[in-house]
């Protein structure tokens, strides 16, 4: 069995609201293995952002997390202390965002910024940080490193500041970085470049687990993907696998979607209806409300997450059959 | 060829900006729209394709160049002149979630253009026509007396549709009406906008930084790269032989949701775009192209045409054949 | 441009986080949200609607006359018959301070809705029309700000003259400025939000999109711009009826009552506490809400 660098287990995040309590994350298990790129892909509201940003242990008010299990490297992290926790932030596992101009200070250098981190994680002094930096910006390949080191974030591009963020994500060589939607703001021809980048960092020894809704970003660097639909995880698979034999009737939707706006055609392929609000949740199946094999059973229990054939979970009645479409 | 309904003729937009710089959004551009036909306007941001939809529809002025609308320049008009042309140039909106006032319900939203020009005599009828938008746009009627918020962003898109709409515009600019929507949803209003084509003899000028979303909804494809064109033809032409290379490059980028072919080797572009308030001699593209020569420093290239296709480089045989 | 779009799809995905977590919140369940989370709002709410009752009900809260003299019983201590004594001409100090807050609270809300009708209205134009109109409007803005209110403030009583009208229009004059700045900065954001964009596309004029767009995303700023004027107009017909600038005699305002009652400081030190105290209720009464009203409606200020 390879080593798992993450081991999620049953994690719920409850939040209350004034119309009653909802779950973005309701029991959620993943794992990631040690040197993988591990993909969650699912739509907004899915709940695939606040199961990331429960594994970091910054889930805000009114959010909270009510249950499950994080092992970090075999470790359990989500019943540490605070103070603890913020320790392993940044050295031991880190996360970079979609928008890469809020997650910068606005007033200072990016490189003192970076150096920031390395000074709080590791003793080293402010000469061996800063080249550490320097080093950090030219293995993300930020042309004149020097040059760049003393600019502002807004005198840098969208793509060079998201390499900043990377390079501040990854200066400390943490075992795992959570990236969560790190192309979405970025335009295509920079996209490619920060998705090679993700790669090149995965095979220097950091496992990544990241967060998007283009199915293509997930199909061109993923080796493993998990399928989140309001709260849960509907399908798992390998890469390869997933694209191929989609089983849940959400994921093959999704994957008609897109094939559909690829191949044109008179009428594009569409899954009915909207996502539901997380308040009014069927009782069954969270799909059945749009899902065009639906049956009465589907509406009165929820499906279980079972294997299908090795590595390939899916959470549908139908799944074994072969009967969802 | 049918008729064409809006020309634009070497439109030039510039902003100052600082250190009393100009950022050239678009320069020169030229091209026309035919009347009940989709052009997409590809390019990545900053490329100054929104611009460019607004100096089309006139709710922003050029620096230099005109708009012609049926034939007359619309540029020149004086405010007055223009007034009764407002309504037949239409916008929707990127963003669902800014484009409408959360303080108004869906009636009063959709009611705006018709109140605005009169073209409903009693509020029934007002009431009347309103229902009647929001069944073309897919909506329950109940909706009417709701407000924004309590819609999700493919509901709201189908709010702002049914208003540009309203008052029965010739021509719309879409600006980016899927970005901000998920999946499962854009192609739902994508297939709305064919159909409303279709069924409403609408013309579309659909500005998009998304390659695989225009591919089904347009007829011809125009690329943009630093507020010049680079590329303007027949959709599936342009899909299949892309001509230059910047087009090439955005075809290659966009991530296939198809893992095996992860493995071929990709063209990726190296360095930074460079910025429009200082863009590059002679071509534009030319600092991030592996094809450029010294030719493509000197000399801007023009438009030239490729058996239906026009694209401006010096070097588009040759992009053609190590393709 | 880019940096701005994408700052607001980021607002949109925020959006649509909210709306899954029940939705964005109304007006109502933002002034039901100041209830729950902040008791000091509250308990100021309750305390200005008994004091306008109190106004209001006067004539039945207290059996005496607010004018009527009675000699015999000049500058008495508390009583049980006199709860806060009498003044210098016998009259029942609850009495004055219960009509007296009549003219308080009117001048305290008056004046308030005054300034925020003109200064909103000017500050919508200034805004949405730019140009030279603008220049004029923000420039007298500027010079009426420079001054030293009080000092503006006695300047125009003095040229006018006393009485509950003159204050009005005194204390408007004193406080439209800052509305007018503040309803300006809003116009300004809100003419380049997306909203009023589309409506220019629709074709509406600009008057239409200043009443029917601009004007009404600006009303939680005004409401809160509201509650935090009237106690300024209190505290400055206060100082004007000090100095003699105010509201004549025999009229009571807390603000006269304060004066009036500065001469027998010593000998009868309830004639200046009462009304001072009453001043300071409401006014901070009227701070405090205003403050929970700017929590609720400002999400920037919102507590972690």
């Amino acid at each position: 069995m390879e080593e798992k660098i993450l081991d999620v287990r049953g994690l719920t995040v409850c939040f209350q609201t004034a119309k009653g309590t909802i779950r973005p994350v309701d029991d959620v298990s993943l794992t990631v293995p040690r040197g993988s790129i591990v993909g969650i892909v699912g739509e907004s509201g899915c709940g695939k952002s606040m199961t990331a940003r429960a594994v970091m242990g910054l889930v805000r008010y009114p959010g909270k997390v009510t249950g499950g299990s994080v092992l970090l490297d075999g470790r359990e992290i989500s019943a540490l202390p605070e103070r603890e926790r913020r320790k392993l932030r940044g050295s031991e596992i880190s996360m970079i965002f979609q928008e890469p101009m809020t997650s910068l200070n606005p007033v200072m250098r990016v490189g003192r910024q970076v150096e920031e981190a390395v000074l709080l994680h590791t003793d080293c002094t402010r000469e061996e940080a800063k080249a550490r930096v320097l080093e950090i910006f030219r293995e993300v390949e930020i042309p004149e490193p020097e040059a760049r080191y003393d600019c502002y974030p807004h005198q840098l591009s969208g793509g060079l500041r998201q390499r900043v963020l990377i390079a501040m994500a990854a200066v400390c060589r943490p075992k795992l970085l959570i990236a969560d939607e790190p192309t979405t703001a970025l335009d295509v021809t920079v996209e490619a470049q920060i998705l090679s980048l993700l790669e090149r960092l995965r095979d220097a020894g950091v496992s990544v687990l990241l967060i998007s809704h283009n199915l293509g970003v997930i199909a061109r660097v993923c080796d493993y993907v998990f399928v989140m639909y309001a709260g849960r995880i509907v399908e798992q698979a390998g890469t390869e696998a997933l694209f191929e034999r989609p089983r849940h009737p959400y994921t093959r939707g999704l994957f008609r979607a897109v094939a559909s706006l690829r191949e044109g055609g008179d009428a594009l392929e569409t899954i009915p209806g909207v996502v539901p609000n997380l308040l009014h949740l069927p009782a069954g199946c969270s799909f059945s409300l749009r899902c065009a094999s639906c049956r009465s059973d589907c509406e009165r229990r929820l499906p279980a997450l079972a294997e299908t054939e090795p590595g390939h979970k899916v959470r549908c009645f139908l799944a074994g059959e072969g009967g969802a479409r | 060829m049918s008729e064409i309904l809006l020309e634009a003729r070497e439109l030039t937009k510039e902003f100052p900006a600082a250190g009393g710089k100009r950022v050239h959004a678009v320069s020169g551009v030229s091209l026309h729209i035919y009347r009940n036909e989709t052009l997409s306007l590809v390019g990545e941001s900053g490329c100054g394709k929104s611009t460019l939809g607004r100096l089309m529809i006139r709710t922003m002025q050029p620096t230099s160049g005109e708009v012609l609308f049926r034939g007359q320049s619309v540029t020149a008009m004086r405010e007055r002149e223009f007034k009764p042309l407002r309504k037949e140039l239409q916008l929707i909106f990127q963003d669902p979630y800014a484009s409408l006032d959360p303080r108004m319900t869906v009636r009063d939203l959709i009611s705006e253009p018709l109140e605005t020009w009169r073209l409903c005599e009693s509020r029934e009828a007002v009431t009347a026509r309103v229902q009647e938008l929001l069944r073309a746009v897919g909506l329950p009627e109940e909706f009417l007396y709701r407000y924004p918020h309590q819609f999700s962003g493919g509901q709201r898109q189908r709010i702002g549709i049914a208003r540009a709409i309203a008052a029965n515009p010739a021509f719309i600019v879409c600006d980016e009406p899927v970005s901000a929507l998920d999946v499962s949803v854009q192609n739902q209003i994508l297939n709305l906008l064919k159909e409303l084509k279709a069924s409403r003899g609408l013309t579309f000028l659909f500005i998009s930084h998304d390659l695989s979303v225009v591919r089904y909804l347009s007829d011809r494809v125009c690329v943009m790269f630093l507020g010049k064109l680079c590329e303007i033809g027949p959709t599936e032409e342009v899909y299949r032989h892309p001509r230059h290379p910047y087009t090439r490059f955005l075809l290659d980028a966009v991530p296939v949701p198809n893992p095996s072919q992860r493995g071929k080797e990709r063209r990726l572009l190296k360095g930074e775009p460079p910025s429009p308030a200082d863009p590059p001699s002679g071509c534009r593209f030319r600092t991030r192209c592996p094809f450029a020569t010294e030719r493509c420093a000197g000399e801007e290239p023009a438009l030239r045409d490729f058996g239906g296709v026009q694209v401006a480089c010096h070097r588009a045989e040759s992009v053609q054949t190590e393709a | 441009m880019p940096g701005r779009k994408r700052e607001r799809l980021e607002n949109a995905a925020d959006l649509r986080l909210q709306s899954q977590l029940g939705e964005e919140e109304r007006f109502w369940d933002l002034m039901r949200r100041m209830a729950r989370e902040n008791k000091t709002a509250v308990f100021s709410f309750v305390l200005i609607v008994l004091m306008v009752l109190a106004a209001v009900l006067a004539p039945f809260l207290t059996p005496y006359d607010e004018n009527s003299m009675d000699l015999l019983h000049r500058l008495s201590a508390p009583s049980a018959a006199h709860l806060l004594g009498t003044d210098e001409g016998g009259r029942d100090e609850l009495t004055r301070l219960l009509y007296g807050a009549r003219v308080s609270l009117l001048i305290g809300v008056v004046p308030a809705l005054l300034s925020l009708l003109l200064g909103s209205l000017l500050g919508v134009i200034a805004g949405y029309r730019g140009g030279i109109v603008d220049t004029l409007i923000m420039r007298t803005a500027d010079v009426t700000l420079a001054f030293p209110s009080m000092l503006l403030a006695m300047v125009i009583m003095y040229s006018l003259g006393g009485g509950i009208v003159n204050v009005f229009l005194t204390l408007t004059l004193v406080s439209w400025a800052n509305v007018a700045r503040v309803v300006r900065a809003q116009t300004l954001k809100l003419k380049n939000s997306e909203f009023v964009e589309a409506a220019r596309v629709i074709g509406v004029s600009k008057d239409k999109i200043m009443r029917r767009h601009i004007l009404p995303n600006c009303l939680p700023t005004l409401l809160v711009l509201f509650t935090l004027n009237i106690p300024a107009s209190i505290l400055t017909e206060s100082s004007l009826s000090f100095l003699g600038l105010g509201i004549q005699p025999p009229n009571a305002s807390w603000g006269l009552m304060i004066n009036t009652g500065r001469q027998y400081l010593y000998s009868a030190p309830w004639l200046c506490f009462a009304p001072g105290a009453a001043i300071m209720l409401i006014v901070l009464a009227f701070n405090f809400l205003g403050n929970g009203l700017l929590d609720v409606l400002d999400p920037r200020q919102k507590k972690q």
